[in-house]
């Protein structure tokens, strides 16, 4: 067990350092550094000695791969390569315009972001695998043609839709719950029960149709025949054998989800002013704060290939056909 | 009549180009047996037709928003001609007051006054604060009182004349020999479909389904530009541009973001992934290395990153364009190009492990045997039986992208901010719930357009994946 998670954390190294050349060449070599301070001074202010500091203040005056000036081991450290991307596997993220540290500003708002992406998925995992299991019990029924109708529908709606809707009718004419904001500690529930409520219904159309599609897979097999031929009775064939059994493709894009709950969601943050990761990478696309939007680049990157590692090692859990090799 | 000058933009060329493929596939699909036989299938799908109806419509519109000109300006005779700087299309051609008739403001749905008051003076009465009658929302009209009144009898004569055109189709397709494409029943006896036949559904088409969806569209598409030469049916905006006209015109954009960025990825993706599946070897490894790579990166920040980057290439470079259309035409492009990078993997994975289970199937070891080259196996006996999952893609990642590209322009990485979408609908409208009292025409309207695209986007292509998919049957 140990070897084979040691072997997938040793694959994950050539993906990320992939990733990590992918947005070098993305940021650094599209683009010189010199398109990057025209465009954060304006139009304006251009003149060579403004984009010579800009440069010179973050850092991007060095060249791109070899300092051939600074001599030693330095020619390959005091480079634009090495300072701004290689150290991002130490967790050095450099600083944003605003010339706070980004790996700090990154911890401070992972809890409010956890806050809300938590709660949203396990709520919403629940829901919608509950809804799929009933309207798989009662397949080719009217009850399960309309819901999947229902299902269909939900899913042509736009997320938009549901997040503006939702705060406009609960927050502002009915008054239920604050419209946007976050508290510390318990006074906090108060600003994420309707971020959370919206994030489940938001995803209910789209999950539901597809567990039930797993459902259905599971129930047309034989173990489920034979299960019923001993005379089972339906419900506990549905509780201990087909969800039980549906959990191992469920599995596969569960998993992978959950490192990746810590980026928080864009849209949820922003329209409720919560101050997590979403919310912190929109203002940084707005801002133009590319610093910022390079390492959620690649925290993002990493947390994906955490949850595939995770994803391999639950499956090797759950399913016993499965072996480590 | 003034003189006008074609224009070009490379969006178009891709909209026709991808128009004749769609016909070029249509008449291979023609011989194929196989594919005619799905499409057949999804021919006889109630739900998948009157989808298909309702994106034929939608279809439509922004194929005639693909026909751009400019107008050429009046000079003086003998000079060189200037052409205006705003590059126009047929659709605004053919809804023209809808694009010049601009309030100040807001104004409700089929309002004859301005949302907001304004001090009015008035001989003999002094200044006076009162909404004002809108420049152009019902102004033939004496006395706005009539309104209503009025409204019903352009909307109900616009009713009658489209139901008496859809009674005209009607006749035609109950007229019509029912062609079930067989050749041994004698031409001269095919059945009429007749309207009972119709009218029970007992057609191999579907087309009862089809023709009511015409009757809707009609009953809907009919009295809503009768009305709109007089009113704003969806009211004005903030600048006092007719809502309606931004969502026409944000029908060609939901499209182009929908097709060619599919487009964009097929070959990419067909290729790598029959490549990977077949060869195997270190050209698979470093395939599967190259798109699990691409995948790590999460879609929405990848994007981010790659449209700041590409904003940074416009904004440095502005002597590319001769005009804004043409700029934010190619942020257009290069946004579907992006999407397309991001959104190939999926397919490129389906189609290796697809090609891997092919390679070993006993045709596939015979035309190996006899010694048939690798390229003509791929493209004889692998590319064919793959088809199905290509098509499933295709019209399944069209709804997908279409609502994507809505959250996008949201966070400020979508569209060019002048390109009428969905997208910078909303966002423009994004603060209008917070007024008092309540703007919602703006938001309602692009919502429940882009929900019913996206609706009969997901329609057809539960029709078509029913059909094409050999395990649903």
């Amino acid at each position: 067990m140990l070897a084979y998670i040691v072997r997938r954390l040793l694959y994950a190294i050539p993906i990320l350092i992939g990733v990590n050349l992918i947005t070098f060449a993305l940021f650094f070599i599209v683009n010189t550094p010199d398109d990057m301070a025209r465009m954060q001074l304006g139009i304006k202010r251009v003149t060579p000695e403004a984009i010579e500091k800009w440069k010179e203040a973050r850092g991007y005056d060095k060249p791109l791969f070899v300092n051939s000036a600074a001599g030693g081991l330095s020619t390959v450290t005091e480079t634009i390569f090495f300072e701004k991307s290689v150290r991002m596997f130490a967790g050095d993220f450099g600083r944003a315009e605003d010339g706070r540290d980004i790996a700090r500003e990154i911890g401070t708002r992972m809890g409010p972001s956890l806050a809300i992406a938590l709660p949203t998925f396990i709520l919403g995992l629940f829901v919608t695998v509950s809804l799929a299991l009933t309207l798989a019990f009662f397949r080719a029924t009217a009850f399960d043609f309309w819901g999947v109708v229902i299902c269909v529908a939900a899913m042509s709606i736009s997320g938009l839709f549901y997040i503006i809707g939702g705060q406009y009718l609960i927050a502002k004419v009915w008054k239920l719950v604050p419209i946007s904001g976050f508290g510390e500690g318990l006074d906090a529930w108060r600003f994420l029960i309707l971020p959370v409520c919206i994030g489940v219904v938001a995803g209910i159309g789209s999950s539901t149709r597809w567990y039930r599609t797993i459902f259905l897979e599971e129930v047309s097999k034989d173990y489920v025949r034979t299960a019923r031929a001993k005379g089972l009775p339906e419900t506990l064939v549905f509780f201990r054998h087909i969800l039980r059994n549906a959990l191992i493709p469920i599995l596969t894009g569960v998993v992978v989800v959950i490192p990746t709950l810590f980026m928080g969601s864009l849209l949820t943050e922003s329209f409720f002013g919560i101050p997590g990761l979403g919310s912190y990478t929109i203002d940084a696309i707005q801002a133009q704060d590319f610093a910022v939007v390079r390492s959620m680049v690649f925290i993002g990157s990493v947390l994906y290939i955490v949850g595939l590692i995770l994803t391999d090692i639950s499956y090797t859990l759950v399913d016993p056909r499965i072996r480590f090799s | 009549m003034n003189g006008f000058q074609i224009v070009v933009l490379w969006s178009d060329v891709l909209v026709w180009l991808l128009l004749a493929s769609g016909i070029g596939v249509g008449v291979l699909i023609a011989r194929s047996p196989p594919l005619l036989a799905a499409w057949r299938r999804v021919g006889a799908s109630r739900a998948g037709m009157a989808s298909a109806t309702v994106l034929l419509a939608f279809l439509g519109i922004g194929l005639l928003d693909s026909l751009h000109y400019r107008v050429a300006l009046d000079g003086k005779p003998g000079e060189k001609t200037q052409y205006a700087i705003e590059v126009l299309s047929l659709l605004d051609a053919l809804v023209g007051p809808l694009r010049t008739e601009n309030e100040k403001t807001y104004s409700a749905p089929f309002a004859t006054h301005l949302y907001a008051k304004e001090t009015i003076e008035r001989p003999g009465q002094g200044t006076l604060r009162e909404f004002p009658r809108l420049r152009f929302g019902g102004s033939h009209l004496a006395e706005p009182a009539a309104a209503p009144a009025d409204i019903a009898a352009t909307a109900a004569g616009a009713a009658a004349l489209a139901v008496l055109g859809w009674l005209a189709l009607v006749v035609l397709v109950a007229n019509r020999r029912e062609n079930p494409g067989d050749p041994t029943v004698d031409r001269q006896n095919w059945p009429k479909i007749g309207w009972s036949r119709l009218w029970r559904g007992e057609t191999v088409f579907a087309w009862n389904a089809v023709l009511l969806t015409l009757l809707l569209i009609l009953l809907t598409l009919l009295p809503l530009f009768a009305l709109a030469g007089d009113y704003h049916v969806f009211g004005t905006d903030k600048v006092g541009q007719d809502v309606l006209y931004q969502i026409l015109k944000s029908v060609r954009t939901a499209l182009i973001i929908g097709l060619v960025t599919t487009l964009v990825m097929l070959p990419v993706a067909v290729l790598l992934g029959i490549v990977a599946g077949y060869f195997r070897g270190w050209v698979d490894d470093l395939i599967q290395y190259l798109y699990t790579v691409l995948n790590s990166i999460p879609g929405v920040l990848l994007i981010a990153a790659a449209v700041l980057m590409m904003q940074v290439v416009i904004d440095t470079h502005p002597q590319w364009f001769a005009t804004a259309a043409e700029r934010a035409d190619l942020r257009l492009l290069a946004l579907c190009f992006i999407l397309g990078i991001t959104s190939w993997t999926g397919l490129c994975r389906l189609l290796r492990g697809e090609t891997l289970k092919l390679r070993e199937l006993e045709y596939i070891q015979a035309a190996q045997a006899f010694g048939v080259s690798s390229w003509r196996i791929i493209l004889r006996h692998i590319l064919p039986n793959l088809m199905h999952i290509v098509i499933i893609a295709l019209v399944m990642d069209f709804s997908g992208l279409v609502l994507a590209e809505a959250v996008l322009s949201y966070v400020g990485i979508g569209v060019d901010p002048t390109m009428t979408s969905f997208g910078t609908m909303i966002n423009n409208a994004r603060m209008e719930l917070g007024r008092e009292p309540v703007v919602w025409w703006s938001l309602a309207a692009a919502f429940a357009a882009m929900f019913i695209l996206v609706l009969a986007a997901n329609l057809f292509a539960d029709a078509v994946r029913d059909a094409f998919d050999p395990r649903a049957a």
